[in-house]
């Protein structure tokens, strides 16, 4: 699977007070230096890309990307309550 | 050269055999599966006098070959009426291989109340009338047997619950450390049980050794193979980390982890039992991480996992285990489901099954859920004595849902539905239904594709692609099961193009032969239906290859879907 970057256009930043909460999940090594579950507030319409962005997770490190239970791509936006699961690749059985 | 070891029971006398040509090419459940379709009656009782036992190690087992230390056993299953193949880690494997014993088949009952054990050596095979271990649990026999013949020995053995013939039980297999490694699935420790073989012991001093027709096209290939394994995130990084735990919060985020006893997809105290949590538990309390369940793996997804004192408690910790005494049974202390482990492992009864089991028993108020302790205490007082309640529980999920009068008894043919719910992961609800195994998610894993990304990536709500998915897993996995590979490789195989070509070139400098990729896949194919057409002389139909009716008609949240393929949609399964 390719995953390709995704640039948050800048104005999204630039609009005042314009926010959404995201329930942010990490598992795996992802956790690591970083956290396990965060409540964030990004601008409305932020793309999945620009949250892994922002967590220096490198795109090829991706293995599944989960949004409200549901596999989901990087270049989807985000609403206001989601929820958001990142994991590596890793496997079991 | 190698041979095949016949063990009749009935007159306590061994053969040694050339191979038959036409089982040349075979290995592992290849070769099992075409001796008990071949030699065993398929309307036998399996724990009758015509039921046969086989152990084969796989085709490229004894070889220096990364992960190749599987045994395949074989039988027709006192649990689900079907064939049966499962295979284990432990040393065993690669003793036999390099014994030159293609096959062990054990054959005919005892007379008399009289146990017995075999020892396998250069020698062959002798039988001894055993006492003194009759009764005792697998670890006490692992030492014991060390303790007699050295610690190099090799042990395959039943715990109390195979000598009691409960269909649940399985056979142990030592590992590298002295403990203990499981052909789990399908009641094959009640098949050596009603044979009256305690234990088999393997000692391969002077032992030929596994002989390569081109060495130096094998060591080439060899190392592409294990580059391959090393690379790929999953096998190379994930396994090892978080071993097949990591899948709890990745099934629970998916909405199809089985919770109390199927009836939600997700465990509200999923992080106390997941694999993150186990790690670093594990990490903290001195124990090991990764651990490999024979030489040569290079994947080490097994852990020894010590308790608050930095004591041994289990390894070969799975996934589908915690799953099972976590989320099914809604028990959130990790050391509770590490102890029933231990237990399990000690009765000799299988952990997939017995979770399962113990879900449908709590739903049957048996014991509350949530109740660790009572599961310990039962495995314990109950199954390990073989009490009348034990053996109700000793027989499985159908077992006591047939006793206690529970409808929601999560099995297909009789065998338990692991950890994976097929109302909101599609693709392994075709594989629990057509497995010749009975519900198995080891025979075609969809969850690679359906959850993991691996392979691809096939939508697991939606119906469309799953059975051709199932389908080409199922055949791909009989080809794998019968290399003495571990099933793990299939997800390097699935994404790194170099693996399966260099697997192949190891098989045929192995044998000095030209096997292409399409020969393997014939392979997959011909194993399926030998099994299949066992099963439907032993007088299963399509109308077996059915989920249970409660996923058709209840909905599982949070996805809040049912099971609605159709039969004919899922009799298109058999169309290859």
């Amino acid at each position: 699977m390719q995953w390709r970057m995704f640039h948050v256009p800048l104005h999204l930043f630039l609009q005042n007070g314009a926010v959404m909460r995201i329930n942010l999940k990490l598992f795996a090594t992802f956790r690591v230096g970083r956290f396990s579950a965060e409540a964030r507030e990004y601008p409305p319409g932020t793309p999945v890309a620009a949250v892994i962005r922002d967590l220096r997770i490198p795109e090829e490190q991706i293995g599944m990307i989960m949004l409200n239970n549901r596999h989901a791509e990087p270049d989807q936006q985000l609403h206001e309550g989601d929820n958001l699961a990142l994991f590596p690749l890793v496997g079991g059985g | 050269m190698d041979k095949i070891i016949r063990v009749n029971m009935t007159d306590l006398s061994t053969k040694v055999e050339t191979v038959p040509s036409a089982w040349a090419g075979l290995g592992g459940r290849a070769l099992t599966s075409t001796i008990v379709a071949a030699e065993v009656p398929p309307t036998c009782h399996a724990l009758g006098p015509n039921n046969k036992l086989v152990f084969a190690p796989g085709l490229l087992t004894g070889t220096p070959a990364a992960n190749s230390g599987r045994l395949s056993a074989g039988a027709k299953s006192p649990l689900t009426g079907t064939i049966k193949e499962s295979n284990a880690g432990g040393t065993a494997a690669q003793m036999l291989a390099r014994l030159g014993i293609k096959a062990l088949i054990i054959e005919g009952l005892p007379k008399g109340e009289a146990w017995y054990s075999l020892h396998v050596s250069t020698d062959g095979v002798t039988i001894q009338e055993e006492t003194e271990l009759v009764g005792r649990g697998n670890f006490a026999v692992v030492e014991a047997v060390e303790a007699r013949l050295g610690k190099k020995t090799g042990i395959l053995t039943i715990g109390p619950a195979g000598e009691m013939k409960m269909t649940a039980a399985n056979i142990s297999v030592k590992d590298p450390d002295s403990k203990i490694r499981s052909h789990g699935r399908g009641g094959l420790g009640a098949v050596m049980g009603s044979k009256k073989i305690k234990f088999i012991s393997i000692d391969d001093k002077g032992a030929p050794g596994v002989k390569i027709a081109d060495p130096e096209k094998f060591k080439t290939a060899a190392r592409t193979f294990a580059k391959a394994l090393l690379d790929h995130p999953v096998s190379g990084e994930g396994l090892p980390t978080y071993g097949t735990n990591v899948l709890v919060n990745i099934l629970n985020e998916a909405g199809g982890l089985p919770t109390r006893n199927f009836t939600h997809g997700q465990f509200a105290a999923h992080e106390k039992i997941c694999g993150e949590t186990m790690h670093d538990t594990i990490v903290a309390r001195g124990g090991k991480p990764k651990h490999g369940c024979h030489a040569g793996c290079i994947i080490q997804c097994s852990q020894v996992y010590p308790d608050k004192e930095g004591k041994y408690v289990t390894s070969g910790f799975e996934y589908e285990t915690i799953w099972g005494l976590g989320a099914d049974c809604c028990v959130d202390n990790l050391d509770d489901i590490a102890l029933a482990d231990n237990i399990m492992d000690d009765i000799g009864i299988d952990s997939i099954e017995t979770a399962v089991m113990f879900g449908v028993a709590m739903e049957a108020g048996i014991l509350p859920f949530g109740d660790g302790k009572g599961i310990i205490r039962l495995l314990k007082e109950e199954i390990g004595k073989g009490t009348p309640l034990g053996r109700i529980l000793g027989g499985g999920a159908g077992s006591v849902g047939k006793a206690f009068g529970v409808t929601r008894v999560p099995v297909v043919k009789n065998q338990g539905i692991p950890a994976y719910d097929p109302r909101s992961v599609k693709g392994i609800g075709i594989t629990y239904a057509t497995s010749t195994m009975g519900a198995d998610h080891t025979s075609g894993y969809t969850i690679a594709t359906n959850i993991l990304n691996v392979g691809g990536y096939v939508d697991p709500l939606k119906k469309d692609g799953q059975v051709e998915l199932s389908r080409n897993l199922q055949i791909a996995t009989a080809a794998v099961d019968s290399t003495g590979m571990c099933i793990f490789i299939a997800f390097p195989a699935l994404d790194i193009p170099e693996c399966l070509p260099a697997l192949i070139d190891m098989i045929n400098a192995r044998f000095g032969i030209a096997l292409t990729g399409d020969d393997v896949i014939e392979l997959g194919k011909y194993i399926l239906k030998t099994e299949r057409q066992f099963n439907i002389e032993a007088g299963f139909t399509k109308a077996d290859d059915r989920l249970p009716e409660f996923f058709n008609v209840e909905p599982v949240p949070p996805h809040n879907v049912v099971w609605d393929f159709s039969g004919e949609e899922i009799d298109e399964f058999w169309n290859f």
